[in-house]
């Protein structure tokens, strides 16, 4: 599904990502950790196509596409989808006209037609309630107001609807107590599939709890210094990321 | 590139090039010699056969123009108008007699602009069961071409028409309010306009009455230097309901067009007028080259008790903009609103509010207004919220947002306020923010395009005052928001 060649990336002089090899095939869930700094939320937005981000070196490819090749909008009818660490706000944009303005322009790319209304509210219906998002939250400008669990669960709904084949998720637990934690693992749980792999990014070994990865791969100075199954993360929540040159959390 | 510079890239390659009304009618017209002169303002009084009392009129305010200065107080910059360099009076020859009359040409013309279709449909007599009838009357060059639905509107006893009609056909009522609510004195650019108005529309609802149909003026500027100074007077008598509507189109030149338009309206015990506004006129080239100047007075008067005003306005043509649509609220109970969309992109110049007066007991107003600026443009709102001392009870709200869509634009709010008694309330709120490289990319990964993402925030920072228009309005206006700022779009 995902395939990282030797990937080197930078902001403006800055070098980020320095030969960064990274496997991931479909159906797997696998998990990224490391300290602050060893830029993991930087592979995110590189990923997605965030501008501002340059690719020196390396190559990427996504379901046998040449990911680099393509726009972000393209990276995103394509099927990959980033849930944001920080959500943003779109004051005055209901987000339920958000969420059918995305899911129709990701249609249009990909050459289909378009949602039609009862189809939509079908959808959201079925989709809404098992992430606890009300009519209210889909009334509200997007993530406008939203506590930091409900733009959290508004992230996982998005993914719900956009049916992509890759899931970023970047620090999906930061600002979750635990009770939300379980909402979003519950969702992003349930989409779990064979056709559909995950990139989970965390800096702590609580979310992967909830969320069982079954690989872990470590990440320091812009490269994958260790792979593992689930049980690194216990020993990394042990030891801490010391082991790897980092100061100690 | 990151994704604002490329926005801004964008509006700087695209921008106001693509206006899409800058086509020339080729029509023969008449013209009165260009410049402005006493006799002008005879010439102009005499084609349109009018008594003495509105030659009078006309002439009082020439000599007092004569002795005005230009304001120069907006925040705007244009070089000297040479005001003996324009032509004040054009006509199409051959002066319509009826619909049918009407130079083919011109109507293609109005077929041609398409915003807002139901005018043009209206214009060409078709009837379209599907959307709300709405009675038109269309103004070219100097002169109202057309007006629609005049008898359906005659059995509810409303009068629509031409201006210079009802200066003809219904003089005591043109007497007794024109200049009433603008005086003649009022302002530089008021006053030119009370000299050398050539046309416009006049609307008169009767007591208790619901005008059964929206009502409508067209306006299109054809004419090389042509000036175009359009007069319109609408009063609601007691009781009665009216919604208006306004929309402006110009062709594309490279000269500078003038436009000084003064609006009155005058609202009786317990009437209320809705007075909405899409402008359009053209902006200029990329480069800043041509465009509108666009000086216009309009105000309304709260004259009876509980009355009502509310303007709404989308601007986005104009080379430049003064513009500050304003509400007397003289009667006790009455209220004013303001709601505006202003957008400036290329080389565009936007000074434009309002002003409340509050004057009446437990008068209120509301203010939500919204600036977006792009290009090399300026926004400015501009606005005073003032209570007399009789004015107990007095309560404004302020709302004055601007967005700011790359790094070489500007937005400058202005707000006065005057509270001469204790018990007046007033609230002001202002923000200024930029559409963000987060936003922007938060819309892209979730597979909208450039333009969509734009488009998207963009309505979603006027949806405030969008609601306040007519819902089909309402849809045209949205569609010219894209269309504006296409180019800060992909």
């Amino acid at each position: 599904m995902l395939d990282i060649r030797n990937l080197h990336a930078r902001i403006g002089d800055k070098e980020i990502i320095k030969g960064l090899n990274l496997t991931v095939p479909a159906g797997e869930v696998h998990a990224i950790m490391g300290p602050n700094g060893s830029g993991k939320s930087t592979l995110s937005y590189v990923l997605s196509g965030k501008e501002d981000y340059e690719v020196t070196a390396g190559s990427v490819m996504f379901d046998g596409r040449d990911l680099l090749a393509l726009t972000a909008s393209e990276r995103a009818a394509a099927g990959v989808f980033l849930a944001f660490q920080y959500p943003v706000e779109v004051p005055g944009v209901a987000n339920m006209t958000f969420l059918r303005a995305a899911l129709n322009a990701q249609r249009r790319t990909r050459g289909e037609a378009e949602i039609s209304t009862p189809d939509f509210l079908r959808l959201i219906k079925e989709k809404a309630p098992p992430l606890g998002i009300s009519q209210e939250m889909l009334r509200r400008g997007v993530n406008v107001g939203f506590s930091g669990g409900e733009k959290k669960r508004n992230e996982v709904l998005q993914m719900a609807l956009l049916e992509p084949k890759l899931c970023i998720l970047d620090e999906a637990d930061s600002g979750l107590d635990i009770d939300a934690l379980k909402v979003v693992s519950e969702g992003v749980n349930a989409l779990r599939s064979p056709e559909r792999s995950m990139l989970v990014i965390t800096h702590y070994q609580r979310l992967l709890d909830h969320i069982v990865p079954d690989v872990i791969h470590v990440m320091h100075q812009g490269r994958i210094v260790r792979t593992g199954g689930k049980e690194l993360a216990l020993e990394l929540e042990e030891t801490g990321y010391a082991a790897y040159g980092a100061d100690a959390a | 590139m990151s994704a604002v510079q490329e926005t801004v890239a964008q509006v700087r390659a695209i921008d106001v090039d693509q206006y899409k009304y800058g086509f020339v009618t080729d029509i023969e017209s008449e013209k009165a010699p260009k410049g402005l002169s006493e006799e002008i303002v005879r010439y102009i009084s005499a084609q349109k056969n009018e008594p003495e009392w509105m030659l009078e009129m006309r002439l009082d305010a020439y000599r007092r123009w004569l002795t005005m200065r230009e304001p120069t107080w907006a925040r705007v910059s244009y070089p000297k108008i040479d005001f003996q360099a324009y032509y004040y009076f054009a006509r199409p020859k051959a002066a319509p007699k009826s619909i049918d009359e009407i130079d083919p040409e011109i109507l293609k013309t109005y077929a041609k602009l398409g915003i807002p279709l139901r005018e043009r449909d209206a214009l060409l007599g078709i009837e379209n069961t599907d959307r709300p009838k709405v009675a038109v009357d269309a103004v070219f060059d100097s002169v109202s071409v057309a007006t629609t639905f005049k008898a359906e509107l005659a059995k509810a006893g409303v009068i629509f028409c031409a201006i210079s009609e009802a200066i003809r056909e219904h003089p005591e009522l043109v007497r007794k309010y024109l200049g009433s609510v603008v005086p003649v004195s009022d302002n530089f650019y008021a006053t030119l306009n009370a000299a050398v108005f050539s046309d416009g529309s006049f609307v008169y609802i009767p007591p208790g009455v619901r005008c059964p149909m929206e009502l409508s003026t067209y306006f299109r500027i054809n004419e090389k230097n042509t000036g175009q100074f359009e007069r319109t007077l609408i009063i609601a008598d007691e009781g009665s309901y009216v919604s208006y509507l306004e929309g402006c189109t110009a062709p594309q030149r490279d000269e500078n067009q003038l436009h000084a338009a003064v609006v009155e309206l005058v609202a009786m015990k317990d009437a209320e007028i809705k007075y909405s506004t899409v402008q359009n006129w053209y902006p200029g080239d990329k480069d800043g080259k041509g465009g509108i100047y666009n000086f216009v007075t309009k105000r309304g008067d709260c004259r009876g008790d509980n009355s009502k005003i509310s303007w709404t306005q989308v601007e986005t043509g104009s080379a430049i903009t003064w513009k500050y649509p304003s509400c007397i609220l003289r009667g006790d109970n009455s209220s004013g609103e303001f709601y505006s969309i202003a957008i400036s992109n290329g080389h565009q110049q936007v000074d434009s509010g309002t002003k409340m007066v509050h004057l009446g007991k437990n008068t209120s107003s509301r203010i939500i207004s919204k600036g977006i600026s792009a290009g090399r443009s300026n926004n400015t709102y501009r606005g005073l919220v003032s209570a007399h001392k009789k004015a107990t009870g007095a309560r404004n709200f302020t709302n004055c947002d601007s967005l700011l869509i790359g790094d070489t634009c500007g937005a400058h709010t202005v707000p006065y306020m005057e509270a001469r008694n204790a018990s007046a309330m007033f609230e002001h709120e202002a923000t200024t923010s930029k559409i963000s490289e987060d936003q922007l990319f938060y819309c892209l990964q979730r597979g909208l395009s450039q333009e969509e993402a734009v488009a998207l925030i963009v309505n979603g920072f006027v949806r405030d005052v969008l609601q306040h228009l007519p819902m089909e309005f309402a849809v045209e206006a949205q569609k010219l928001i894209a269309v504006s700022l296409e180019g800060s779009v992909g």
